[in-house]
């Protein structure tokens, strides 16, 4: 099968986060760098099929600044086969934007399956992967937590709130993936000499004028400092006291 | 006219908290620009019956989808059909970022042609578009944005946008969905409960939910128990205790699961890792028993209790069953 797996570049949410001077991005100073969880999980998807079949290829793709191609060699350590640089020096919010200019790249790709992260860990919009698919004209199934095939039909499960659908679906598809598919692999000292090897090609980016700006970034305000009310048992009343009369919620 | 369409989520036949979340935040642009707010709501049959709580909720006209290919979602459909329907002369889409939600949103987007106000906790009208705020980056940023295209596609986070009684005695209309719903290429041949809770993660305003802390997937119960005696609470679950199979992946809540925002949130046996935390760090109430006083969730939780968490939840299970009697 020949997939193709879109993925993103984001800080390590382990920090706590400082804004930047302009107001309008992370201070990235002392971040470390990698593919954002749920890009992972599809990484690690597409590869499994491919080794399962023994045939195939994964493709993965990034849209960013150059620093992007670690991220991308990454991938390839892991077991993808090459990769695609859509530069693009700056961020941007507008998910339309974004998708658009990963359409233009994919639609001469004649992929079986595209894959996304259900989300990027950062901004967390969880929108590009699904505007691709209504780009393309391919049916999607978005956060599925579970993928088989049945010849040409991916049998996908979706888990809701307190709840899961059961999804079919033909190929070419687009899918996006959410938590449970797969565990990523630690890329191998072999797979990491062999990712040098494999081709990434760099192009530009073409992204159309953005409609949905990000004015500014802020930290949330901080929750007033809570209180430990005692220990053990004997502090339920006073909690109980607290959620009826304070709070309100009892 | 600067009438706003909103999204009311059903399943299985039931109006979804979530439907009204989004009549509620779509009546924040509507009345700021002096518009009306439709909802529309899709079913098999029977839906024109929950016309009434949407009015009763701020929906002027309620317009009804009825076809049994929408017995189970049918995102292709209803996004479809959502879409003409904009396209009929509204100035906004409004939806609740649930699971169903998440889905929707971003394919009416792309049909319009128009980006994406995501998941976002609060929406102004400015002079020259919409202005929200999104937690991002696990919770630990608010990115504020502007939306300046037309239509205006947001998706509400849930639980930030409250149902309000705001009777507008609205109208019901018969709305013929867009194309053959049965041909669409996305089929859900089954939706399955995932547990036996009353109330679910997305609808619940009291979230009762459990980590390592309670040692083993039986001392669960106590969980359960504690949000019966509430009786308007579901049960949620750490990433640990997914992964180690005591409860469903989808009662998990944090960074790689549900980000809930309810009323009042009860920390049972969880220390608060930063997964966690990106899942439930907006919830308005927030209460931890755990055994460690140094426990990262005590900075976070508005009242906690240090102890054994077996010990303290039969006790405050009993207490608020008599505060509720």
């Amino acid at each position: 099968m020949n997939i193709a797996v879109c993925l993103k570049r984001v800080p390590d949410m382990d920090v706590r986060f400082k804004i930047a001077p302009s107001g309008k991005a992370v201070d990235e100073t002392g971040l470390k760098f990698d593919m954002s969880d749920f890009d992972g999980y599809a990484v690690e998807a597409a590869i499994q099929i491919t080794e399962k079949a023994g045939a195939g290829e994964v493709t993965v793709i990034s849209l960013g600044g150059d620093v992007v191609q670690e991220t991308l060699r990454k991938a390839m350590s892991m077991g993808a086969h090459k990769a695609v640089q859509l530069k693009h020096d700056g961020a941007s919010v507008d998910s339309h934007a974004v998708a658009t200019a990963l359409t233009a790249e994919l639609k001469a790709g004649n992929y079986d399956i595209i894959m996304f992260g259900r989300m990027s860990i950062d901004t967390a919009h969880g929108a590009v992967g699904t505007m691709v698919a209504e780009q393309l004209g391919l049916p999607v199934v978005t956060a599925i937590s579970k993928l088989e095939f049945d010849g040409r039909t991916a049998k996908m499960r979706r888990e809701l709130e307190g709840a899961y659908e059961l999804v079919e679906c033909a190929l070419p598809a687009v899918v996006t993936i959410d938590e449970g598919i797969a565990r990523p692999r630690y890329p191998s000292l072999k797979g990491i000499m062999a990712a040098k090897k494999k081709p990434l090609e760099s192009k530009p980016a073409q992204l159309p004028a953005e409609r949905l700006t990000l004015d500014a970034m802020a930290l949330p305000p901080e929750r007033a400092a809570g209180k430990i009310i005692g220990e053990g048992p004997d502090a339920v009343p006073e909690l109980v006291r607290l959620l009826k009369e304070e709070a309100k919620v009892l | 006219m600067s009438n706003i369409l909103a999204f009311a989520e059903s399943r299985g036949g039931e109006l979804r908290r979530a439907g009204l979340e989004a009549v509620a935040a779509a009546r924040v642009i509507a009345d700021a620009k002096g518009g009306e707010v439709h909802a529309v709501i899709f079913g098999a049959s029977g839906m024109a019956a929950h016309a009434a709580s949407l009015g009763a909720h701020g929906a002027d006209v309620v317009f009804v989808v009825e076809h049994a290919a929408f017995t189970h979602n049918n995102p292709e459909a209803v996004s479809a059909t959502l879409a003409d329907k904009i396209k009929s002369g509204y100035t906004g889409f409004v939806c609740t970022a649930s699971a169903t939600g998440k889905d929707i949103a971003p394919r009416v987007a792309a049909k319009l042609g128009v980006p994406l106000a995501s998941d976002v906790t609060t929406l102004s009208v400015s002079g020259n578009g919409i202005t929200a705020t999104h937690p991002g980056y696990t919770g630990k940023v608010i990115q504020t944005v502007t939306l300046t295209a037309s239509p205006a596609v947001v998706s509400v986070r849930p639980g930030a946008f409250l149902p309000k009684e705001n009777a507008k005695a609205g109208g019901m209309q018969a709305l013929a969905p867009s194309g053959d719903p049965s041909a669409s290429r996305v089929k859900v041949t089954e939706t399955a409960q995932g547990n036996t809770a009353k109330l679910d993660l997305g609808e619940a305003p009291v979230i009762i939910s459990g980590g390592r802390g309670l040692k083993e997937a039986s001392n669960f119960k106590l969980v359960e128990d504690l949000a019966a005696a509430f009786g308007n609470a579901a049960v949620g679950a750490t990433r640990a205790v997914t992964d180690d199979g005591w409860r469903p992946h989808s009662d998990q809540i944090g960074q790689t699961g549900r980000l809930v925002s309810p009323d009042l949130y009860v920390a049972c046996g969880i220390s608060g890792a930063i997964q966690h935390l990106a899942g439930m760090r907006t919830s308005k109430t927030i209460v931890a028993i755990n055994k460690d006083k140094d426990a990262p969730i005590f900075k976070l939780a508005d009242y906690g209790i240090v102890g054994d968490v077996l010990t303290i939840l039969p006790v405050l299970t009993e207490a608020v069953k008599k505060a509720k009697a």
